[in-house]
């Protein structure tokens, strides 16, 4: 049975560390359909008195997977949800989860697209970039990467020829390529590999509020670039 | 519904307790102020603003910021709620009530479309627009409202969650029917009441 926004109990089947704070978690689900990459799956926890949190969390896998999702969950100290996934959940745990939802910040298979995330914001743009390479690999497609540091690189052993990285804080020794917040140069350079098409930002607010002013600057239109902001705005 | 528990889960980020009723089943309390957008920021003048309600109406309508200024401005305490399942609790914003406005235009249809600079748009009910639940709001606790949280104007309808307060608002196209507007279209319920908790197609 398949059913879109019927909570469903799933049950963690692999958990990877990305990074000091980062974690992916493999669910199998037992009521699956695939997604669209960008779309993101309802977690809702239940304490033994009732209480319950619910949050949202982009997939981060192809739906080439059959019957499973991975979500890749940042955590925040004092989120109530990330830490359960970080200092809890073990392989062979059940979580109720329901999806897939959302249908705009999604990639359909347009051609040629730019992504562009800082921090976590990779997550959904890994989807499509992991969708792409299984299926239509001679889409044109760039991953403009910030980060802050080397250790804070989400998918780092899988991030290829198309994916740019720069850091802002502090790069790895050795480190000749760009550093620093994104910039003109990053995103022209980027932007040119492509050539045109669509932009897919996600990342904190400042950040897409700035990468998307820069792709405006490099002529995208205001239709053509999707956004995805997370985080409070302090 | 089920009785699942989920294992070693104890909660902590619990709501005050003196606010906990305000709180819509799946919202969590955030003292700050997210911001979701789907595009970039617009940057919209207030020069050349203007407010607009046509379609389905007896005489259509425009207001200028200064003519906007003119109509009498209304302090709005209230909760809202982003579907997206943070809710703000005990803040204010100030604006034009959408009776006044729509008072003026006299719709004829039953339906709105809201339509934003940047191509956003929403759908209402009139009924949802209308008896002090709606309004047209330039401040934000006492401030012009910010550019990002959707300047020089948006909607305001804290009865339903926020993705109907539609930022940057230029007009509403009164309608004899209903029909889905850009997260409408997109996955998102309809009506989106946070109480009955309708967040999706499916809820």
């Amino acid at each position: 049975m398949r059913a879109p926004g019927r909570w469903q109990v799933a049950t963690v089947t692999a958990i990877k560390r990305e990074t000091p704070r980062v974690k992916s978690f493999r669910f199998r689900l037992p009521m699956w359909m695939p997604h669209l990459p960008g779309q993101h799956y309802d977690v809702r926890l239940t304490a033994p008195d009732g209480y319950r949190a619910q949050r949202s969390y982009s997939i981060a896998s192809s739906p080439l997977d059959e019957g499973e999702i991975e979500l890749t969950v940042d955590r925040l100290d004092d989120g109530e949800i990330s830490t359960y996934f970080h200092d809890v959940l073990e392989e062979g745990d059940q979580v109720e989860l329901r999806g897939p939802f959302a249908s705009y910040f999604v990639w359909r298979g347009e051609s040629p697209v730019l992504l562009v995330g800082g921090g976590s914001g990779v997550v959904p743009l890994m989807c499509i970039l992991r969708h792409r390479r299984r299926i239509m690999p001679e889409v044109p497609m760039r991953l403009v990467y910030s980060v802050r540091e080397a250790a804070d690189v989400i998918y780092a052993d899988e991030l290829g020829a198309e994916a740019t990285l720069t850091f802002t804080r502090e790069p790895p020794a050795g480190w000749t390529g760009h550093r620093g917040r994104i910039d003109e140069a990053l995103i022209g350079a980027a932007a040119a590999g492509t050539g045109g098409g669509l932009a897919f930002v996600c990342g904190s607010n400042g950040f897409v509020e700035s990468a998307a002013r820069l792709l405006l600057d490099a002529g995208f239109p205001a239709a053509a670039i999707r956004t995805e902001r997370f985080g409070p705005t302090g | 519904m089920s009785g699942f528990i989920s294992r070693g889960f104890r909660g902590r980020r619990r709501t005050p307790e003196e606010l906990a009723d305000r709180l819509p089943p799946g919202q969590y309390y955030e003292p700050g102020f997210p911001v979701l957008t789907a595009g970039p920021t617009p940057d919209v003048a207030t020069d050349t603003w203007t407010f607009r309600i046509d379609g389905m109406v007896a005489e259509p309508r425009e207001w200028t910021w200064a003519e906007l200024h003119e109509l009498p401005l209304e302090q709005v305490p209230c909760d809202i709620h982003c579907v997206t399942k943070w809710s703000k609790l005990g803040t204010s914003f100030s604006g034009v009530s959408l009776d006044v406005l729509l008072e003026a235009a006299e719709p004829l249809g039953a339906y709105a479309m809201a339509h934003s600079h940047g191509g956003y748009t929403t759908n209402l009910a009139i009924e949802d627009l209308t008896g002090g639940r709606a309004w047209l709001a330039t401040e934000h606790e006492g401030e012009p409202l910010p550019r990002e949280h959707g300047g020089p104007a948006r909607l305001l309808v804290p009865h339903l969650y926020f993705w109907k307060s539609a930022k940057w608002v230029a007009g509403l196209r009164v309608m004899d029917h209903d029909e889905p507007g850009f997260w409408e279209a997109n996955g998102y319920h309809n009506r989106g009441d946070p109480w009955r908790e309708e967040r999706y197609w499916s809820d």
